[in-house]
């Protein structure tokens, strides 16, 4: 029984989240350590993309190893409408638009794949869109990535104010944290609706699932599809704050990173995507951040061992909590039942 | 003009099927995507220039020092495979079916970084053991290093065939590849049946790094991500756990590489796109592969 009491410690301990990450960017703003707010920025973006896989990946159960491929679309769209003058909002509304229809004319013909060969499918279409963008001079500008010389993407404004004026990063920072708070609301509200549980219903078992009378070919395209909205307004905020996109950004090897995020925070759980981007896209940054620290101990050289320490850690996180960090609540229930009955 | 695409895409056909051996024989036990396959195939390669920078004799003695940098590079990579087996995925092995994925990816992440730590982090010279003399066939040319490529890979694919067919681990392997439990049930050792295999395709990616490194004449610790994903999309296209499958898979693959770079407007950029659109199209008309045979879903 979930009691009243932890109910409003959890609200408290969110509440008490939210204003540190407010309040963050104000403290070190001045200090030293103010590319801390431009990395942090950078997981927001990671953290952003993996709450939209959540959807494909943890609650419907759908492998999909091409996601960054409605990054990029998101990304060159609103990088493509900048240059033509066109503002923020305009390109991200036109990002998600390019980022949800190419999802979902994907979707209608790949979903009836599964397992592996949906996985291996997906991949082949996160390696054309990036092939495709590297050879698209006339639209994309190749390898060389936008904007062409003499072109610009703008940075974004808010009602007039604008956010590149601010050298910290502070307004992109502020901007991507809306961004979260609002993807992981909505994640929230659709996780317990009606959808979120048939999602799950169609992972843990699709054929129970169909038989149950769910209609599962529509179920599985609407979370494929709904995945695409947060990778291409995620795309779009990446566009017009690096104002530079090169098809290099995008390559398989972000896709596996984003899917190992969710794995690593435990399956279908928005906390646990959350705390999986953070740890996957921080890591070799907050490494990088405490090699001072640790090169005195270990020696110089040290930084240059992050990625290998990287990949240790996920080895062994697996390893030792192969459900992931933090499982959602329904699963871990279950496995508690089933722990109960055997 | 079309032999000569055909011998250029044989070649690169044989090398990626050594490879997507090595990913479909893990499969057919394990149903497992051994991520970690390229980075076997990049250290095979390292392994092999390493034994011909320290034994410059293996240049004079010919084809048995041939021989020997094959031998020695696939015994390297095919025991550290078996030791990643060990290691990351058989603690996993009743869990989560992703879970040994991410694993796979942190070895392969730890492994890309070891040779870039404490190897080189350049791109090395693969040194020229075999000397590229050319013969002609008609109007197409095939050179020594082509036909050095041919043989090996198809004196190991029939060493393999002969393995899994004609000797009793082989035929424990293919109990193992059928049901996983019941092989265990009739006495067969399932976790050494599975390091045999980790085994055997880890020194078919070793030999295939060599090969690699012949073909294109230098090495670099990233480079067998590209191989790697290709292959896998071979195996894929030939119907995944499939043998013959992986086989047939990587020729296709490379002949229609080399014939699309070869007869597209701007082809060699559009090389890969072509390999990955005919991959989607044959699983989207055939899902199990060319070769793979339908599995009923069971409730």
């Amino acid at each position: 029984m979930l009691k009243i009491s932890d109910l409003k410690s959890a609200i408290l301990l969110k509440g008490l989240a939210l204003l540190a990450l407010i309040l963050f960017p104000l403290l070190v703003r001045n200090t030293s350590s103010v590319y801390l707010i431009r990395a942090a920025g950078t997981v927001g973006l990671y953290i952003l993309l993996a709450l939209g896989l959540n959807f494909t990946l943890g609650c419907a159960g759908l492998f999909d190893l091409g996601y960054i491929a409605f990054y990029a679309l998101g990304a060159y769209t609103a990088a493509i409408g900048s240059i033509h003058g066109f503002s923020f909002w305009f390109n991200l509304v036109a990002a998600v638009a390019v980022s949800v229809s190419v999802r979902l004319l994907v979707g209608i013909s790949i979903l009836r794949l599964r397992g592996d060969y949906l996985a291996i499918v997906t991949m082949g279409f996160g390696e054309i869109t990036r092939l495709t963008f590297n050879n698209l001079d006339f639209l994309t500008n190749g390898p060389k990535g936008l904007p062409r010389v003499g072109e610009s993407i703008q940075a974004v404004q808010i009602f007039g104010y604008d956010l590149g004026r601010d050298p910290s990063n502070m307004g992109y920072y502020y901007l991507i944290l809306i961004a979260i708070c609002v993807a992981a609301v909505l994640s929230k509200r659709l996780e317990d609706s009606r959808w979120g549980r048939a999602w799950v219903a169609i992972r843990e078992d699709e054929i129970a699932a169909e038989l149950s009378g769910l209609p599962v070919a529509k179920l599985k395209l609407l979370a494929f599809t709904i995945s695409s909205v947060f990778a291409g307004a995620a795309g779009a905020i990446f566009a017009h704050w690096e104002r530079f996109v090169t098809p290099e950004s995008f390559v398989f090897w972000e896709s596996i990173l984003i899917v190992a995020m969710i794995v690593l925070g435990g399956m279908g759980s928005i906390p646990g995507a959350i705390l999986g981007a953070v740890l996957l896209a921080g890591s070799p940054q907050l490494l990088q951040a405490s090699s001072d620290f640790f090169s005195r101990i270990l020696g110089a050289g040290f930084i240059n061992y992050r990625y290998l320490i990287f990949g240790l850690i996920m080895v062994f996180v697996v390893t030792f909590r192969p459900q992931g960090l933090l499982p959602s609540k329904r699963r871990r229930t279950e496995l508690e039942e089933l722990r109960v009955q055997s | 003009m079309f032999i000569q695409q055909l011998i250029n895409g044989l070649t690169l056909g044989a090398i990626y099927s050594l490879i997507a051996l090595g990913y479909t024989l893990v499969y057919g036990i394990l149903r497992l995507i051994n991520f970690a396959h390229s980075e076997v195939l990049m250290l095979g390669a390292f392994i092999g220039l390493g034994v011909l920078t320290f034994f410059p004799a293996a240049f004079q003695a010919g084809p048995l020092g041939l021989t020997t940098v094959f031998v020695l590079s696939m015994l390297g990579s095919g025991v550290l495979n078996m030791f990643i087996e060990k290691c990351a995925y058989r603690p996993l092995r009743h869990t989560l079916s992703l879970a040994p994925l991410i694993s796979a990816i942190g070895i392969s992440i730890i492994l890309q970084n070891a040779v870039f730590l404490w190897i080189t982090n350049q791109s090395q010279t693969f040194p020229e053991i075999v000397v590229p003399t050319n013969f002609s066939i008609g109007p197409a040319t095939l050179n020594s290093l082509q036909l050095v490529i041919l043989f090996t890979s198809l004196v190991l694919m029939v060493l393999l065939h002969l393995f899994i067919q004609k000797t009793k681990t082989g035929k424990a392997m293919r109990a193992c590849a059928d049901d996983l439990e019941a092989a265990a049930l009739m006495g067969i050792d399932s976790n050494q049946i599975i390091g045999i295999t980790f085994l055997v395709g880890g020194a078919l990616g070793g030999a295939a790094g060599v090969l690699n490194g012949m073909y294109y004449g230098s090495i670099k610790y990233n480079l067998g991500f590209l191989p790697g994903v290709k292959a896998f999309t071979a195996a894929v296209l030939g119907g995944i756990g499939n043998i013959q499958g992986a086989v047939l898979g990587g020729f296709i693959l490379g002949i229609l590489e080399v014939a699309a770079a070869g007869y597209l407007p701007n082809g060699s950029e559009w090389k890969d796109v072509v390999a990955f659109v005919i991959l989607i199209f044959v699983l989207l008309i055939r899902p199990t592969g060319i070769l793979g045979e339908k599995i009923a879903e069971k409730v």
